[in-house]
């Protein structure tokens, strides 16, 4: 994966969690998502697509998750509140939109409606044909982790290598 | 005022109440996707819409263009994660009077809501 695809992450949930939650966000040693996968109490998922296809999980341990929705919220929420994973699914889909707005290149890319999943311990797979990129971020929340599994759609990158060799 | 808030987060929905409720604004109705807000407009009459871009069922820029076919009044601010410029522009031509990018602080929020009720009024 291009690294230039990581920094537009990066960025965006510092902005987002500062802008929302008051919260600094410090970021770890991105790594190569690899087997088996680390399990995780809360994903949220966007997938994109366009120019740039893929998938991208925010995850988080259940107390992180908690504390967290509780700063966007106002509320202390237990992760079986109803509206916990629409909180959750709030996060992801201002990360991605953020990040999508920093692609270079003028690249036209929509993001889906998020999902979340709720399990304690679950594990999301990574698509084998697309490698994953795990971004670890800290805060005073707990830890948790963007896992970013995007590349240029083949079209983009047939125009894109055209144009400059034209 | 009576103000219609359109997301299909009801996280989003709340933190824009909230915001309201700071600037004096309690008549309000809320919507989670474009088509639930066409259902909507016709008994509420708002004066004042606030509207996301990525929903299911319709999105915010099918609904601007719907409604201001037959509205060309009410003001309308796009408060959505959609911040390329292109998509700026396509949504002011769609008809939308405010643009608000998501994420936001209350102190933004409040300032886009003032700017363009005050534009209305004038």
């Amino acid at each position: 994966m291009d690294p230039a695809y990581l920094v537009p992450f990066i960025t965006s949930v510092q902005n987002v969690f500062s802008t929302m939650l008051q919260l600094q966000v410090t970021i770890g040693e991105p790594t190569i998502k690899g087997d088996p996968v680390s399990s995780v109490d809360i994903s949220g998922i966007i997938g994109m697509s366009g120019d740039v296809t893929g998938t991208v999980v925010l995850s988080f341990p259940g107390p992180t998750a908690e504390a967290v929705v509780g700063l966007l919220t106002g509320t202390k929420m237990p992760l079986d509140h109803p509206d916990f994973a629409d909180a959750i699914g709030e996060l992801v889909n201002m990360v991605c939109g953020g990040a999508k707005g920093q692609f270079s290149g003028k690249k036209k890319v929509s993001i889906s409606c998020p999902s979340v999943v709720v399990g304690k311990q679950h594990a999301i797979a990574r698509q084998k044909d697309i490698p994953c990129v795990v971004i670890p971020c800290s805060t005073d929340c707990g830890d948790l982790m963007i896992e970013v599994a995007i590349r240029e759609s083949p079209v983009h990158a047939e125009v894109a290598a055209a144009a400059a060799q034209a | 005022m009576k103000i219609l808030l359109i997301d299909d987060s009801k996280t989003m929905r709340n933190i824009q109440k909230s915001v309201l409720a700071q600037l004096g604004h309690t008549q309000i109705e809320e919507a989670c996707d474009g088509q639930d807000a066409l259902s909507k407009v016709g008994a509420f009459q708002p004066d004042l819409i606030l509207v996301d871009w990525n929903m299911p069922n319709m999105d915010g820029l099918t609904f601007v263009k719907t409604y201001r076919n037959s509205n060309k009044v009410t003001p309308l601010i796009m408060v959505t994660t959609e911040s390329e410029k292109s998509r700026v522009i396509e949504a002011i031509k769609a008809g939308v009077n405010n643009y608000v990018v998501k994420p936001f602080t209350p102190d933004l929020l409040s300032q886009r809501i003032n700017e363009t009720l005050a534009k209305r009024a004038a």
